[in-house]
């Protein structure tokens, strides 16, 4: 018997797969498919203070193995979220969910995560400071070092729960602002977020975004999520949940190999919504073949 | 919402960009005409939904008018070619609710979904008038297929190689319809909407798609009750909810 558990900050995991945010909704149309229970965790849609609509269509467009999404954080807004989704989602999933949490100033992020803080359901917030998708927020926090430590400290400062920060890919230094997030008192760190791209619609000279540029997911950036993964492992020794094209358990464990203690699973989910489920009932056998007994040696087993 | 493959028994061609493809394959999840289904190409990340046309037991009709590079390969598919398909998915067209006096409207092969639609109507009570417009005579499609169910066709073609010459809604200039059951381009939608006659009915809306199942939120619209997702909420929406 293989043991699949793993643990994220003092929060158990049945297992390492977590299908992520923006990707699984509020679990509702995956669960008409099959029982969410399987799942590690599941990372709910982003949540923002108010209601959000998102960008204009279109919001997608097709990429080499991989889409592009410009959706722009679309939510009911945190207050629906905590009344309505939370408790609907406790019905589906069991375990501890994952709260996404969006934010255009510090105080926002402050107060989503407070109110979050009290939602039994919730075992780990993950601070979203990497959104390419809106403007004057997300992504911002994210760039630098020093406001991604600030948004830490902030947050850090109003929950019990584990904070994790969820990290872009657009950057220079990813370690740098890894680092800064761990000694700000991040729990853990979430990587990687959609790559910044752009497509153009030949026949209509335009970008074929509405938002003119969106985040580029899917198999397209899985070894720039590795590669990712591997420098803030080698920077931090807070737990990493990597993301970022991941469409196997090859790919999982590739990912755990690179430094993640977990695995989130985005964009496969859109192109065939059993991904996540595939993908936990191939791991025992995979983890066999890779001679462990335990999936959470894998972690990191690729450094030296 | 069902995940499972169908194989290509036929494809036909009926003009010079649009096919019909005839599948084999489990229909059991598709209940109403209007909806869709997504069909996974292995040369491509994201699927591509494509309105059900026709469906009767194992079989499945779609037609499939090649735009970009997913349709095209789609068109260009050979028989005994399997494709993972999602089926049955978004709301289609409710039948329940059409007035004394309704008339399907369709632009090009927005004809597909309404093709499902009349064949149930005519097999419940009588074959509906069916306003059908397109660009050029060589462009027009499943005129007869109509016809054959008992349809009263009228056609519009902007150049006026068939029918009447202008857009589809210039064919129906008429007031003798109180619902009308709408598939086309945006445009056309919105002509048919503005006809100050015809005050009720269903439209049929598309948008690029992430998932098709309501899980990406994609694919929103705003509607006068809020935003509403086009793959799962839709993509059927009455007029009295429409934002243009």
């Amino acid at each position: 018997m293989v043991d699949l558990s793993v643990t994220l900050a003092g929060v158990k995991l049945k297992n390492p797969i977590i299908p992520a945010s923006g990707t699984f909704g509020y679990g509702r149309e995956y669960a008409e498919l099959y029982d969410l229970n399987v799942l590690g965790s599941f990372s709910f849609k982003g949540t923002t203070e108010e209601p959000r609509f998102g960008n204009l269509q279109p919001r997608i467009a097709e990429a080499p193995a991989g889409m592009l999404n410009a959706v722009g954080l679309q939510n009911p807004g945190i207050d629906a979220v905590i009344d309505q989704e939370v408790p609907h989602m406790a019905t589906l999933f069991h375990g501890p969910l994952i709260a996404n949490v969006g934010g255009f100033s510090l105080r926002e992020y402050e107060d989503n995560c407070r109110k979050l803080n009290d939602c039994a359901p919730v075992g780990i917030l993950e601070v979203n400071i990497s959104c390419p998708n809106v403007h004057a927020g997300g992504q911002n926090f994210g760039s630098d070092a020093r406001s991604a430590a600030q948004v830490t400290r902030a947050v850090r400062a109003v929950t019990d729960k584990p904070v994790f920060i969820k990290l872009s890919p657009n950057v220079g230094d990813i370690g740098a602002i890894a680092r800064a997030c761990e000694e700000a008192g991040a729990n853990g760190i979430c990587l990687i977020n959609t790559v910044l791209a752009m497509r153009i619609d030949l026949d209509r000279r335009r970008p074929l975004l509405a938002n003119r540029t969106g985040g580029l997911s899917g198999p397209a950036i899985f070894p720039i999520a590795v590669r990712m993964v591997w420098d803030v492992y080698e920077a931090v020794k807070i737990p990493i949940i990597g993301c970022g094209g991941v469409a196997s358990a090859e790919d999982a464990a590739e990912l755990m190999m690179a430094g993640a203690a977990a695995v989130e699973v985005g964009a496969a989910n859109l192109r065939d919504p059993y991904t996540c489920k595939k993908i936990i009932e191939a791991l025992p056998a995979l983890c066999s073949r890779l001679g462990v007994n335990k999936i959470s040696e894998l972690t990191g087993g690729a450094h030296t | 919402m069902k995940e499972s493959c169908f194989t290509l028994e036929k494809i036909r061609t009926l003009t010079e960009d649009t096919c019909e493809l005839i599948l084999r394959g489990d229909t059991s999840a598709i209940t109403r005409p209007g909806q869709f289904v997504n069909l996974a190409l292995p040369e491509k990340f994201l699927r591509r939904p494509i309105s059900v046309c026709d469906w009767w037991e194992d079989t499945l009709v779609l037609l499939i008018r090649a735009v970009g590079e997913g349709s095209r390969c789609l068109t260009q598919s050979r028989p005994g070619t399997v494709f993972n398909v999602l089926s049955g998915l978004g709301n289609g067209f409710a039948t329940s609710s059409a007035g004394a006096r309704p008339v399907l409207v369709g632009g090009g092969v927005g004809a597909a979904p309404l093709y499902g639609l009349a064949r149930r109507m005519a097999q419940v009570g009588t074959a509906p008038t069916v306003a059908l417009g397109f660009r050029r005579a060589v462009d027009a499609l499943y005129i007869r297929e109509f016809e054959a169910l008992g349809c009263r066709v009228m056609t519009a073609t902007e150049d006026g190689s068939l029918g009447t010459r202008g857009f589809v809604t210039d064919s129906m200039a008429e007031a003798c319809w109180d619902y009308a059951y709408v598939c086309g381009p945006t445009p056309m939608l919105r002509a048919v909407c503005d006809l100050p006659w015809l005050t009720d009915g269903q439209y049929s809306f598309e948008a690029r798609m992430g998932c098709g199942f309501g899980a990406c939120m994609g694919c929103s619209i705003s509607t006068v009750h809020g935003s509403r997702r086009v793959c799962k909420d839709g993509p059927i929406f009455t007029r009295e909810e429409i934002v243009w």
